[in-house]
Formats: structure tokens, sequence, C-alpha cells
């Protein structure tokens, strides 16, 4: 059955089949996972903000999606992938609350947006996603199947 | 305020965090002895820095269902605070408040008792934002409250968002609170922007105009 990998806030971590890889509450932060078919390998990131450029606090390159990909896509291929033979899919960027009078685009939206700009630019494909909406998610990677199963509060299992 | 500093209070800045928050509690101890028309005793709260995972660990789990109340905040110091309780202790203050006896909160909560949330969620904002106010002068605006009923992890990713543009940690106050209806845990989070940090430390003379 392998082991599951547990990813935190801010963080990332990667993994070989049979271990499977979790990231647990996603609220307005994306879960990105970046796979190989092909070596059954896959890394996963918690990501929760945008862009590294906007603080100085940018210690932790898992923060934000840019240095975070530019990571993750590293140890990937410190693993032996081919970043050409990656594929992609996301989950979260919710809005948590919802506070009136608040036009301006949520966290969640712009840390989508970023996200799915990024993997284009990389020429990585998104195969799939689950993104928006209202609620907490966790998720669950499968580097055999290749399957993202999605967990939220009062919602039935979804596999993506 | 340098962003390297947020995490590198001086131990004057802390104490005078320590003092609001006492200052805090206390309002909130007399204004929910109040709502729920008995005794109320609030331990003295714990104030420190965490990290953004250890966040989640302290109510039960990044997956354990909590309410959390979110307050954006305007003037003279902006960002957001946010209390967050599990759904146990949301219980008993409903029950407390609307004085019904035994009742669990079910899966999907009624107007009613999301508004008893809520309005407690404005008077505890209300409790740290008046000692605030009252220690430093400052004008603080706080707007209506915004509930959620999720995952521990999905509602504090808000606060530790906010907190991630500024520094790698959140600061946490953490109080619990016991009454004749039983015990509740909540915590509470401040987020000012650095602005708001920089205006709170020098309205109490620790930093220079």
């Amino acid at each position: 059955m392998g082991e599951l990998i547990r990813v935190g806030m801010a963080d990332m971590n990667i993994c070989r089949a049979p271990d499977r890889i979790t990231t647990l509450g996603l609220g307005s932060c994306i879960g990105l996972v970046l796979f190989d078919i092909s070596t059954a390998t896959c890394g996963l990131i918690h990501i929760m903000l945008p862009d590294s450029s906007i603080t100085k606090a940018n210690y932790n390159p898992a923060k934000f999606a840019d240095t975070g990909i530019e990571e993750l896509i590293k140890k990937l291929t410190h693993q032996g992938v081919r970043a050409t033979s990656l594929c992609a899919k996301m989950a979260g960027g919710a809005k948590m609350f919802s506070m009136s009078g608040n036009d301006i685009q949520s966290i969640g939206e712009k840390n989508t947006e970023a996200v799915k700009d990024i993997l284009k630019k990389l020429k990585i494909p998104l195969i799939s996603s689950d993104c928006g909406g209202t609620y907490g998610r966790t998720i669950e990677f499968d580097p055999i199947t290749f399957r993202l199963k999605i967990r939220a509060i009062g919602k039935k299992e979804v596999y993506i | 305020m340098d962003e390297m500093r947020i995490e590198e209070l001086s131990d004057t800045e802390f104490d005078v965090l320590k003092e609001v928050s006492n200052i805090g509690t206390g309002n909130a101890a007399t204004a929910i002895s109040k709502l729920l028309g008995g005794r109320v005793d609030i331990k003295v709260p714990d104030i420190r820095f965490l990290q953004f995972d250890e966040l989640s660990e302290i109510i039960g789990g990044a997956e354990n269902e909590v309410i959390g109340i979110l307050v954006s905040l305007e003037n003279d110091i902006d960002g957001m605070m946010m209390f967050v309780m599990d759904k146990p202790s949301a219980s008993v203050i409903v029950n407390g408040i609307l004085n019904r006896g035994d009742e669990e909160l079910g899966a999907e909560m009624t107007e009613m008792e999301i508004s008893v949330l809520t309005e407690f969620g404005n008077i505890i904002a209300g409790s740290y934002l008046s000692a605030i106010s009252g220690l430093t002068g400052m004008v603080v605006s706080p707007s209506v409250p915004a509930l959620s009923d999720d995952m521990a992890g999905a509602i504090l990713s808000v606060p530790a968002i906010e907190f991630g543009k500024m520094s790698d940690r959140v600061l946490l106050i953490q109080s619990e609170f016991c009454s004749e209806f039983g015990q509740a845990k909540g915590f509470f989070i401040l987020v000012p922007t650095l602005r708001g940090f920089d205006n709170i430390f020098k309205k109490l003379g620790l930093k220079k105009e």
C-alpha cells in the first residue's frame, strides 16, 4: 500500500509509487501536483501566494507559486524525471469568507490564475483542476493511478 | 517596520501585546457573561508566534471542522482579526446565548445559530479592539463579521496568507473560557498590516515617529 506522505502549508515534497501524497485543509491556497506517468513519480506543493516579489520575507520558496513551482521541478528532475514529461493537476483557491463590498479579486482566484499562468509558460499540461468555490478541500494523489482524490466537508469524495 | 522585525519583537513590544490581550480578554469575559447571563471565567491568554502548520494543530488538526469568524479592520489599524473555535465549543456558546439546554450544532446551522455566533464574534472582536483603542487612542473600524464553518486548515489559510505576506509565522492569542454551560476553547489571530503594527508601537512610544 505504501506510505501516505503529508505536505503542510507552504511546503512541498516528492513521492514515488507505491507511496501516495496528501495535503489537508486547502482554503485559499493551491495544492498543485506535478507528475510523470512513466516513472510513477510526483511532487505536491501547497502554495499560499502568487508572487515572491511582493515581499522580502521570501526565504521559503514553497510559499509562492513562482519560486515554488520552479523548486518543485528542480527536485523532480534530481529524481530523474524529465521536465518535459510532467503533467499537472490542481485544487483549492476557494473564497472562504464573503465580505460584502469586496470587489477586489480574492487571493484564492489570484493564486489559481498565477499557477495556471506558470504552467502555461512552462508548457506543463494541466490535466484537471477543482478550484474556486467557498469550501475547504483535502487532496490526495496516487502516482500509480494518477488520480487526485478530493474531500470536502459535507460533500461526496471526488476523483479528478 | 522592516519585514524582518515582525518575528523579532522586543520584550517590551511583546509585553505590550500581552497587556492588550489581557485587557481585551477581561473586556470579553464581561461581555460574554452578560450575553450568556451567567458567570464566565477566561484563562489568562497565551500569546506566541507559530509556524503556519502548527496553527491547525491547536484546534484539532487541519481537517477538523471549526467555526471561523473574520472581521476586517480599517483606519489607524488596518488588517484583519479572526476568532476560531471547534464545533463543540460553538455549541456551548449558542446553547448558552439561546438558553436552550444541550443541543449540538448540526452540519447545516440555522440562520439563528449563524446570527448568534456572528454576534458573538463581533463582541469578542470589539473587546480586543477597545483594549487597543484604550491603550493607544487609535481609531479602529471593524467590518461586519463573516462566518465560515469548514476545515481548520482552510479557514486558517486566510489569516495565514495575510501573515505570509510579511513573515513566515502567525501571532496567536489563545484563550479558553469556562461558563456554567460548559467549556469553550477558542483562539484569536490579529493580523495588522505592517503599517498597523508600526502605528500601534509608535502610539505607545516604542518607536520614533
